[in-house]
């Protein structure tokens, strides 16, 4: 009870934070902005009264206003414990409940919170109290699901997003179930300090993942199609800025150019950056050495142009000189947007130059196995690798490859069943839905491939027979 | 070499994995002069593997080959020397996501057992976090201290010989997520509670059989936990297989002879269909244990 202020405001709600809005199992990812309106399940409010307070807080919706909620309200309906014991003499008249329609909308008007609104239906039904014990339980539970406008702020990580992803909007990652993720970062041996490449079309849920459990420690290359990365799904992590010192971008049509050291990653201006020329030094195939003077131009136009514009009188010129100074502007940003562009490009490049990625994890809507292919020679011998797909029959395929192509071992095709169960006393039993399927994946380990091995006398002494039984045993 | 960092080359000292062929694991402690005698002959550590490159393809004396694999902590849990039952990365991929392992957590576990969770979740929240683990029996704790310093990961973890459900796990207010794998979980619920962060954090226990479940369920409950949930998870693997599908002879067609030609075209009758696919294997675990997940709220 000893903590100081200091420790403890890490877990107040901030503006600017990213944070998951949660009721019962149900989930939204949003941020906290000034006056923004969200809507949740079907209510809209402002999360300004969020603010301040800490995480995992349950907050009362009232006419749109976040509002600390003020009873905890855990089964505090009914004062009377009665109950019947079986159905025997419960009729289905469609007279049970008393209050009309018009009367439950007059309550919800007056504003009357969602628990009183469920004690008045509970109050106006002739059943309630034949019911049994179990079915009164439900009865509320359902109301609850109905009338009740709480609302709790989580802060996200890897299991909320994951699991609001599945729920929501599983289409747009891949059917990606959350115990298949965790399989995933598991399987592929994700921890900090690793270089991991990751193509991820899961909006990013797989990357923000993978970021979480690096901890803001060593490197990750998201390999992307198309002309940027999608990040939307990293973006609800609400990583802090230096995890993004780690992450890098590279394009997946520049592979094979990449495989063959035919990518050209100097610009027509080169570097300005004194780290990068580091880097491009290193690299070996850049020309950082007329970096100085392209420094002072890049900055000169902009204070050239105010001079002039302070300097001029006639209207015409002025407007003139304006619009030029615009138009000047603005190709300056681009031409620095395009050099930002084109060095974090080449920082990636030397990352994957080294071939020597501690790990690979591929959850994409493309067919997994080019994608595997073309970008497994960047990882070193003697690391891990999983594939995610929704269908089992592109793995198979994999699978196969590989088998053919050699330097891999312990391959696995598999896929895990999650069975969620109710725990009650007398009523535990498996939930009466699960989920069909989470996907598959194919995972492995890299071995160095015999072209690799400069030790070819060793091979030579193998006798064949033996090589060939135990390439039968291989998995 | 280390669980939770990579290095490229073998070393003295280090624990190597070797890859005699599918599910087919040895670890061995690398050290100048020993010897590890494989079905496939001996492999001489001096020149076989010291100074070799994690995933080196190694030449035994009986002329087959092995590969020699930088070791993580599923290639431990399928390899380890057990002294208890342990937990498959499955269910420990699971754990560690819904406990909401990362580097920097703090996390209490007991008991420790044979060490397959704890490797992993070592391996999880370095370099910053730590592990306080409980193990009850004298020798398994000791056995596996002596594991975490060969491994080169004792400077993250605790050991305490204790007994949880009497003594907790010897650190209170400190921790982020809280493991339970013994026989009674619901006494020592409290010391769990007492064991976590005042800000809160999560709570997983392991159980074998649902009465368990339904105890640790009520103790969790009555102290005050919340999002209780308890599920399991089970692994299914797809052997591939390239199969073949006889055709039937349903015997000489009599509205292809009409046209003779045609007949000719077709050439040799095809007899069977092959395919790529999979099948299950003919057994698989059909359960471990239930996985009972809450959360401590801020108290």
């Amino acid at each position: 009870m000893a903590d100081n202020g200091d420790d403890d405001s890490q877990y107040r709600i901030k503006q600017g934070d990213y944070v998951v809005l949660k009721r019962e199992n149900i989930f939204k990812a949003v941020q906290i902005q000034p006056k923004k309106k969200v809507i949740f399940e079907k209510q809209w409010f402002f999360l300004d009264g969020a603010v301040g307070h800490f995480y995992s807080t349950t907050f009362e919706i009232v006419s749109g206003a976040l509002q600390l909620q003020k009873l905890k309200n855990t089964d505090s309906f009914t004062d009377a414990k009665e109950a019947g014991t079986d159905n025997r003499n419960i009729v289905d008249d469609g007279k049970s409940q008393k209050l009309t329609r018009d009367d439950i909308e007059d309550l919800k008007e007056k504003g009357l919170e969602g628990q009183e609104i469920i004690q008045h239906l509970i109050d106006n039904s002739s059943t309630f109290k034949d019911k049994t014990e179990y079915a009164q339980d439900k009865y509320i539970k359902k109301k609850k699901k109905k009338y009740e406008n709480t609302v709790m702020i989580v802060r996200p990580s890897c299991r909320i997003l994951a699991m609001m992803y599945h729920g929501r909007e599983p289409g747009k990652i891949c059917h990606l179930r959350y115990d298949t993720l965790a399989q995933m970062l598991t399987l592929a041996n994700i921890h900090a300090g690793s270089k991991v490449l990751v193509f991820d079309t899961c909006a990013g849920l797989v990357l923000g993942a993978i970021m979480e459990r690096m901890g803001g420690y060593g490197s990750v290359i998201q390999m992307y199609p198309g002309g940027e990365p999608v990040r939307a799904g990293t973006e609800s992590f609400g990583f802090p800025a230096h995890f993004h010192d780690m992450l890098h971008g590279f394009p997946i049509c520049r592979v094979n150019a990449l495989l063959a050291g035919t990518l050209d990653t100097t610009a027509k201006d080169p570097s300005t950056d004194v780290k990068q020329s580091n880097m491009a030094a290193e690299d070996g195939r850049q020309q950082p050495e007329a970096e100085q003077p392209e420094a002072e131009q890049q900055d000169s136009p902009q204070e050239k142009s105010m001079e002039t514009s302070s300097g001029a009188d006639g209207g015409h010129d002025r407007e003139k000189e304006e619009k030029e100074k615009r138009r000047e502007a603005k190709a300056q940003e681009r031409l620095v947007k395009l050099e930002e562009k084109r060095k974090k490009l080449a920082a990636a490049a030397a990352l994957l130059e080294g071939r020597n990625a501690d790990g690979l994890v591929i959850a994409s809507r493309f067919h997994p196995c080019p994608v595997l292919m073309g970008l497994l020679p960047f990882l070193a011998p003697s690391r891990p690798f999983v594939v995610y797909s929704q269908y089992k029959e592109p793995l198979i395929e994999c699978y196969n490859k590989l088998k053919e192509h050699g330097g891999a071992v312990s391959l696995r095709l598999t896929d895990t069943w999650l069975r969620h169960y109710q725990v009650l006393p007398n009523r535990t039993h498996p939930l009466l839905l699960m989920s069909g399927g989470g996907g598959y994946l194919l995972s492995g380990t890299t071995v160095a491939t015999d072209r690799a091995k400069p030790a070819g006398s060793q091979r030579a002494e193998e006798p064949a027979p033996k090589r060939l039984k135990l390439t039968d045993t291989e998995g | 070499m280390s669980f939770v960092e990579y290095s490229d080359f073998i070393q003295d000292g280090d624990v190597a994995i070797i890859y005699l062929g599918h599910d087919s694991l040895m670890p061995v402690k690398v050290q100048q002069g020993a010897q590890t005698q494989t079905r496939y002959g001996v492999i001489r550590h001096s020149t076989d593997l010291i100074g070799q490159r994690y995933g080196s393809k190694v030449t035994c004396s009986k002329g087959g080959w092995v590969h020699v694999l930088h070791p993580t902590p599923e290639l431990w849990t399928v390899s380890l020397p057990h002294r208890t039952q342990i937990l498959y990365t499955t269910d420990i991929a699971t754990i560690t996501m819904m406990l909401e392992l990362k580097p920097g957590s703090v996390v209490c576990e007991s008991g420790t057992g044979s060490g397959s969770l704890s490797h992993a979740i070592l391996r999880t929240i370095a370099p910053t976090g730590h592990l306080h683990t409980v193990e009850f029996h004298q020798q398994r704790a000791e056995k596996v201290a002596e594991e975490f310093k060969e491994h080169r990961v004792d400077h993250l973890v605790t050991v305490r010989n204790q007994d949880v459900c009497q003594d907790g796990f010897g650190v209170s207010g400190v921790a982020d997520a809280v493991f339970l794998d013994i026989p009674c979980p619901w006494d020592a619920v409290r010391h769990a509670k007492t064991a976590m962060k005042r800000q809160g954090g999560r709570v997983c226990s392991f159980s074998p059989c649902i009465e368990q479940v339904q105890r640790t369920c009520e103790a969790l409950a009555d102290q005050g936990f919340e999002e209780i949930s308890t599920v399991e998870v089970l692994l299914r693997v797809h052997d591939v297989r390239t199969v073949s599908l006889p055709l039937p002879d349903f015997g000489p067609d009599p509205s292809a002879q009409t046209e003779p030609d045609a007949a000719e075209k077709t050439g040799p009758v095809q007899t069977s269909v092959s395919l790529k696919t999979t099948t299950p294997p003919r057994e698989i675990p059909g359960h471990t244990g239930y996985l009972t997940f809450a959360t401590k709220p801020r108290t």
